[in-house]
């Protein structure tokens, strides 16, 4: 099987869109949000989240990184991982975050991601955006917005791309084994 | 790139890539220590014994810091109390520790060598924290970092390195670090405490003010008073006059020229007041990274799979 590009550029910029209309309906505005990306690709996605709220409202939402790697649950079971951006230069207690990732799978990045969030303050609310839903949770974990279901086998790889790192946004779909070879 | 060794006894030993990825994952743990909760859960469960045959103040603090703020827990033991006042040997106490399976020890010892011997005989990771006048590697990491974090570089920097190089740790460990990473280390300090035929490696000058007319760090080394006795300079004052750092002789440097210095300072000796507390010191600085440094140096060693 071949890398299969599920979402191209336009589809993510939509989902991305729609996902902003979703939290300010869900929250009746801007008021108390704070926006949280999981590093890498989590990050720039919050980016280009509040982008479109800006868009749309005419305010530009707090936004930072959160970087799940010293509270995963894997820790002693592989390699010490590279740390990533951890920057949350403003308060949390009593703010609503919306926490972002690229690809929601397991659900365990985001547990690590709460915990972390959760030794910068008291959050009122947390609510999760992901670009992806690809299934197989192992905890009991959901998302608040979905860009886009995708339903996968455990044999496959989800990938998302971004602007910044990757030159252009897309998610892409590919066999595991190819990814280890690469 | 991972550091894929069970222990830390040197900076010799490391490659410039190993090196480079302790200072960018200390660079990442500086956040935790600002943050009104100083902890994370990383190494929860895992034992680390401080085993300190010296005295030490920073460094044994330090490092039990660094080891409660990733969540192990740490234990300390310094001579005064411990059974090597009973003749125990090192061999002896360590094996005795080893039994409570500790994940990590971390060991100062006035012999050259001797975390080196524990590495081969225990399986847990052993962190040399100064063996005699040989090494003292997470302090010349945390003044690399420093020195990294205030000018962005390593590379083509001019170090000079000044005071009792032949019985200092910290200056060995910092000759090789720096030299590794590409910048030109100069020591400067009497022929008596020049350990012989150090030329070929490092520059070699006496006249301190000539030393440090370009060079963009100065590190200083604390005089160890109790070797006066042993007539490697003629008096306090005088070693003061010809190889103290302060301002007039700073006055030929570079403006933007940084001073460190790992402690305990001997005011008035190898450094005055004005410049170990002025602008261009970076002493506390040194000791903040030094719990950021330690960390990562944990995470790097304890926080990958167990063999």
């Amino acid at each position: 099987m071949k890398p299969k590009v599920v979402m191209d550029k336009k589809s993510v910029e939509r989902a991305m869109a729609r996902i902003a209309h979703e939290i300010l309906e869900r929250n009746r505005g801007v008021e108390n949000l704070v926006i949280l990306g999981i590093p890498t690709r989590g990050y720039h996605l919050a980016m280009m989240l509040q982008k479109k709220i800006e868009e749309i409202e005419g305010v530009s939402l707090q936004a930072g990184a959160v970087d799940a790697t010293l509270y995963r649950d894997d820790i002693g079971l592989k390699e010490a991982q590279p740390l990533k951006k951890m920057d949350i230069p403003f308060p949390i207690d009593g703010k609503t975050v919306i926490m972002v990732d690229d690809v929601f799978f397991t659900g365990r990045t985001i547990r690590a991601a709460m915990n972390a969030l959760m030794d910068f303050g008291r959050p009122v609310s947390i609510q999760l955006a992901v670009l992806v839903d690809r299934g197989h949770r192992e905890l009991p974990i959901r998302a608040d917005y979905v860009g886009k279901n995708i339903p996968t086998s455990l044999k496959e790889d989800v990938k998302v791309h971004v602007e910044e790192l990757d030159g252009t946004s897309e998610v892409v779909v590919m066999p595991t084994e190819d990814r280890r070879r690469q | 790139m991972r550091l894929n060794r069970k222990d830390l006894l040197g900076i010799e030993e490391l490659s410039k890539e190993e090196i480079e990825l302790i200072l960018s994952t200390a660079a990442s743990f500086k956040e935790v220590s600002e943050r009104e909760i100083k902890k994370v859960p990383t190494l929860r469960g895992k034992t680390i014994i401080n085993l300190f045959y010296e005295a030490s103040t920073r460094t044994r603090t330090s490092f039990e810091i660094a080891a409660k703020r990733m969540s192990a827990d740490a234990v300390n033991i310094s001579v005064a109390a411990s059974s090597a006042k009973k003749g125990e040997t090192l061999k002896d106490t360590a094996k005795n520790l080893e039994a409570m399976n500790p994940d990590c020890i971390v060991v100062r010892h006035s012999s050259a060598g001797a975390p080196h011997m524990l590495a081969r005989y225990l399986k847990s990771s052993v962190i040399n924290a100064g063996d005699g006048a040989h090494e003292h590697p997470s302090q010349a990491l945390l003044d690399m970092f420093t020195v990294k974090e205030r000018l962005g570089r390593l590379e083509g920097l001019r170090i000079v390195i000044a005071g009792d190089i032949a019985h200092s740790r910290v200056a060995r460990s910092n000759m090789h670090g720096f030299k590794k990473m590409g910048a030109e280390v100069t020591l400067c300090g009497p022929p008596t405490m020049m350990p012989k035929g150090i030329e070929s490696i490092c520059g070699v000058k006496s006249d301190m003010k000539d030393a440090i007319k370009d060079a963009d760090v100065i590190m200083m080394l604390r005089i160890q008073l109790e070797r006066q006795k042993e007539a490697l300079f003629p008096s306090v004052r005088e070693y003061s006059r010809v190889y103290g750092l302060d301002n007039e002789k700073l006055n030929g440097s570079k403006k933007d020229v940084i001073i460190l210095h790992p402690g305990p300072v001997n005011r008035g000796v190898e450094i005055s007041p004005e410049v170990a507390d002025g602008p261009w010191s970076l002493i506390l600085e040194q000791v903040k990274n030094g719990v950021a440094v330690r960390m990562a140096l944990f995470y790097l060693l304890l926080g990958g799979v167990k063999e």
